[in-house]
């Protein structure tokens, strides 16, 4: 493989507008994104920001507005659902009612016309793979959710295809099962190969489970990267807001020199900041944002630390505690330490204190 | 009684709440036949009585004038199936009855087929319209229902008339030389049933759709079945509960019928709800009018019988 056919999946300046005059509403807009074989890719982003109707429109439900989209190098955006090497995991399941979990599995085979005794081993072979043998003959509104969800999944795995699309397709699911659930779909996209295109909107489904997340917002691809990536270096603000605690911080650029910038923060202190790749260097007397995770700060004794301000409020959260500090100029910064059994500093609320910040814990992000 | 005496007095008082749980409870059942009264007297006086009368009347002799006479005769029953030669005496199978016997069951089994091919695909546009238009469907298919039953079967009649509607325009084109007959045909009374019942097909299925998941389609082409798939394999079998129900009240009717084979068929082609009407008129023979009528009843409950154990057998037959 070379050249193009790298990718499972090419959607090349895709957009998708959705009515016509007045009405006309553009719920995907003018999208590219290159889906390496094998990956497990997550689309990430607020309800109506256009997830769905992206995977609708490489599921071949949608037609795109303008752009192309390929598979494994050749265009398929005018071919009918049903000639593409593309399965779905509905959010809603959508599963036959009127047929056994076996049957439902066995769909797609026999709709491709595959003799009867492949047929039957495939979905002996899928029921073991989802865990389901002993419910082959069960009707499917006489299973569980978690029990449909794999049902569903197992169907569209049936018939090998491509590109498995998913679509919040462990939203339904209570926490537990939704974390089984998980590693399982991990596993099964490693057992067979296949790529999987999944639409999520938890950040930490989405950050555990892909290779590469799209975090999008109204019908744009925001950000594309690993979770690492997006995570340790959000470009925009709202990716940053999105994804993780953030502190924002408005600031004065100082100077500007390979890969870092010095900022005057409004509340009065100076900091280096990371500027991440993809967002243009600033020069001296800009006004930028700074964001700051709440877990790379910690509190200090007043004086320590690059910020200070007055400690405003304490809210104890099991695993960690979160300190609401006051800065200077009015804005609060959060900072979130973990709890343990020999915490010696303690703080209370209305005391000044000063907040230490880890080095690259401060980073310039695009408005 | 006497053993639950000699037991522990502590089970003694549990039987005495037992004994007025059960008091109470046969209060609310006696209540609830109190209320039920109303609709017993109903089924009895409107369904189970003229049922009783008519059973009885076929098993009388018939009255000169019509009406019955009370004495005791199998000829009304024997008369349904059988005929006796007059001159000479023979029995044989009386031809005429079994035509029409054939015909109404032919003619409802046709018009029942025509009126599932027209109305399934009439009732997927109505499930599929924006809910707000739906009702502006349905109100346009039940309009029909407003105007008097008679007035529609003669509107259909001016149409296929040698002179009417269709005729005309076929002749005045030049496409035919001669007046297709088509009035005074099976196949009038036949396009008669369905047009009149038609909307008796429409309803039930459009019920059983407009409940239909939609998404199961779009499953069904990712799972690579073509449109003709989908239909035979996901959309048909899940509206099957609306087909069979609409089949049943088209069928029913149509074998029954009175009113439109008498005005379409005119007086040859005739078909059960004819003949009954005839017996019970200028045939002055009511045993033989009732026989008919439990003939005509047998038969609905036999289509009935086959149906519901097609389906349940079919529901069972899956793995
Ligand atoms: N058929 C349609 N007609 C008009 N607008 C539509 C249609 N389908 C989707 N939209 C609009 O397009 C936008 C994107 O919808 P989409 O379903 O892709 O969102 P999503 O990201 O999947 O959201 P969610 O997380 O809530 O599922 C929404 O604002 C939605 O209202
Ligand atoms: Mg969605």
């Amino acid at each position: 493989m070379r050249g193009d056919t790298d990718f499972a999946v090419q959607v090349k300046g895709v957009t998708k507008v959705f009515g016509t005059g007045a009405q006309a509403f553009r719920a995907v807009d003018e999208v590219s994104i290159d889906i390496q074989q094998n990956e497990f890719l997550t689309l990430l982003g607020p309800s109506g920001c256009g997830k769905t109707t992206l995977l609708r429109m490489i599921a071949g439900f949608e037609h795109p507005t303008a752009g192309q989209i390929l598979l494994d190098g050749a265009e398929i955006s005018h071919l009918p659902p049903y000639q593409r090497p593309v399965n779905t995991v509905f959010q809603s399941y959508a599963l036959f009612p009127h047929m056994t979990v076996a049957q439902n599995i066995a769909f797609g085979l026999e709709m491709l016309g595959k003799p009867a005794g492949e047929v039957r081993q495939t979905v002996d072979a899928m029921l073991t793979l989802v865990r389901m043998a002993e419910l082959r003959d069960r009707r499917t509104d006489q299973i569980s959710g978690g029990q449909q969800q794999r049902v569903a999944l197992a169907r569209a795995l049936a018939p090998h295809p491509k590109v498995l699309l998913l679509d919040e397709p462990l939203s339904a699911l209570d926490y537990k099962l939704r974390k089984d659930m998980q590693i399982e779909l991990k596993r099964l996209q490693s057992e067979t190969g296949i790529t999987f295109v999944f639409v999520t909107h938890d950040q930490e489904e989405a950050l555990t489970m892909s290779n590469r997340v799209a975090v999008m917002n109204q019908g744009k691809i925001l950000q594309l990267g690993t979770p690492r990536d997006i995570y340790d270096h959000p470009a925009e603000r709202f990716v940053a807001d999105f994804i993780g605690d953030t502190n924002f911080l408005n600031a004065q650029v100082v100077n500007s020199a390979g890969g870092k910038v010095t900022l005057k923060l409004t509340a009065g202190e100076e900091v280096t900041a990371d500027l991440p790749g993809g967002v243009a260097p600033p020069v001296a007397g800009d006004s930028v944002t700074a964001v700051v995770r709440w877990e790379h700060a910690k509190l200090t004794a007043q004086g320590a630390g690059q910020l200070s301000g007055t400690l405003a409020n304490v809210v104890y959260v099991g695993t960690d505690t979160h300190y609401y500090v006051e800065l200077s100029d009015g804005t609060t910064f959060v900072s979130r330490i973990q709890n343990s059994r020999d915490d010696e500093l303690t703080f209370s609320e209305g005391m000044p204190v000063g907040v230490s910040i880890e080095s690259n814990g401060v980073q310039v992000v695009r408005n | 009684m006497g053993e639950a005496q000699t037991k522990a007095p502590g089970t003694g008082t549990g039987s005495q709440v037992q004994a007025s749980a059960e008091r109470a409870r046969k209060a609310r059942v006696r209540a609830h036949w109190l209320l039920n009264t109303p609709a017993l007297i109903i089924l009895l006086c409107a369904a189970s009585g003229p049922l009783f009368v008519v059973i009885i009347y076929s098993f009388l002799t018939p009255g000169d004038y019509g009406g019955i006479e009370w004495a005791f005769s199998l000829d009304g029953w024997f008369s349904v199936f059988m005929q006796r030669d007059i001159f000479e005496g023979t029995l044989s199978v009386a031809d005429a009855h079994m035509s029409i016997l054939w015909r109404s069951v032919r003619l409802s089994l046709l018009t029942t087929l025509t009126a599932f091919v027209l109305g399934f695909p009439t009732a997927y546009f109505i499930a599929t319209r924006p809910r707000e238009t739906r009702n502006v469907w349905l109100f346009l298919i039940t309009i029909p229902f407003w105007v008097n039953l008679l007035i529609r079967t003669f509107a259909i009649m001016e149409l296929i008339r040698n002179k009417g509607v269709i005729n005309t325009i076929l002749m005045s084109t030049g496409i035919i030389e001669q007046p297709i007959q088509m009035l005074f045909t099976d196949f009038a009374i036949m396009v008669g049933m369905t047009y009149v019942y038609l909307p008796l097909m429409v309803l039930p299925i459009y019920a059983s759709m407009e409940k239909f998941d939609f998404r199961l389609v779009e499953a069904g082409y990712d799972l690579y079945a073509t449109r003709m798939k989908v239909l035979r394999r996901i959309i048909l079998p899940l509206a099957k509960p609306g087909i069979v129900a609409g089949s049943i009240l088209v069928f029913i009717p149509s074998l029954g019928a009175y009113v439109t084979p008498r005005i379409l068929g005119g007086g040859k082609n005739m078909m059960l709800g004819n003949l009954i009407a005839l017996q019970f008129g200028q045939g002055r023979n009511w045993p033989l009018g009732s026989a008919l009528a439990l003939t005509l009843l047998a038969m609905v409950m036999v289509a009935l019988l086959i149906y519901v154990r097609g389906v349940a057998k079919q529901d069972s037959g899956r793995h």
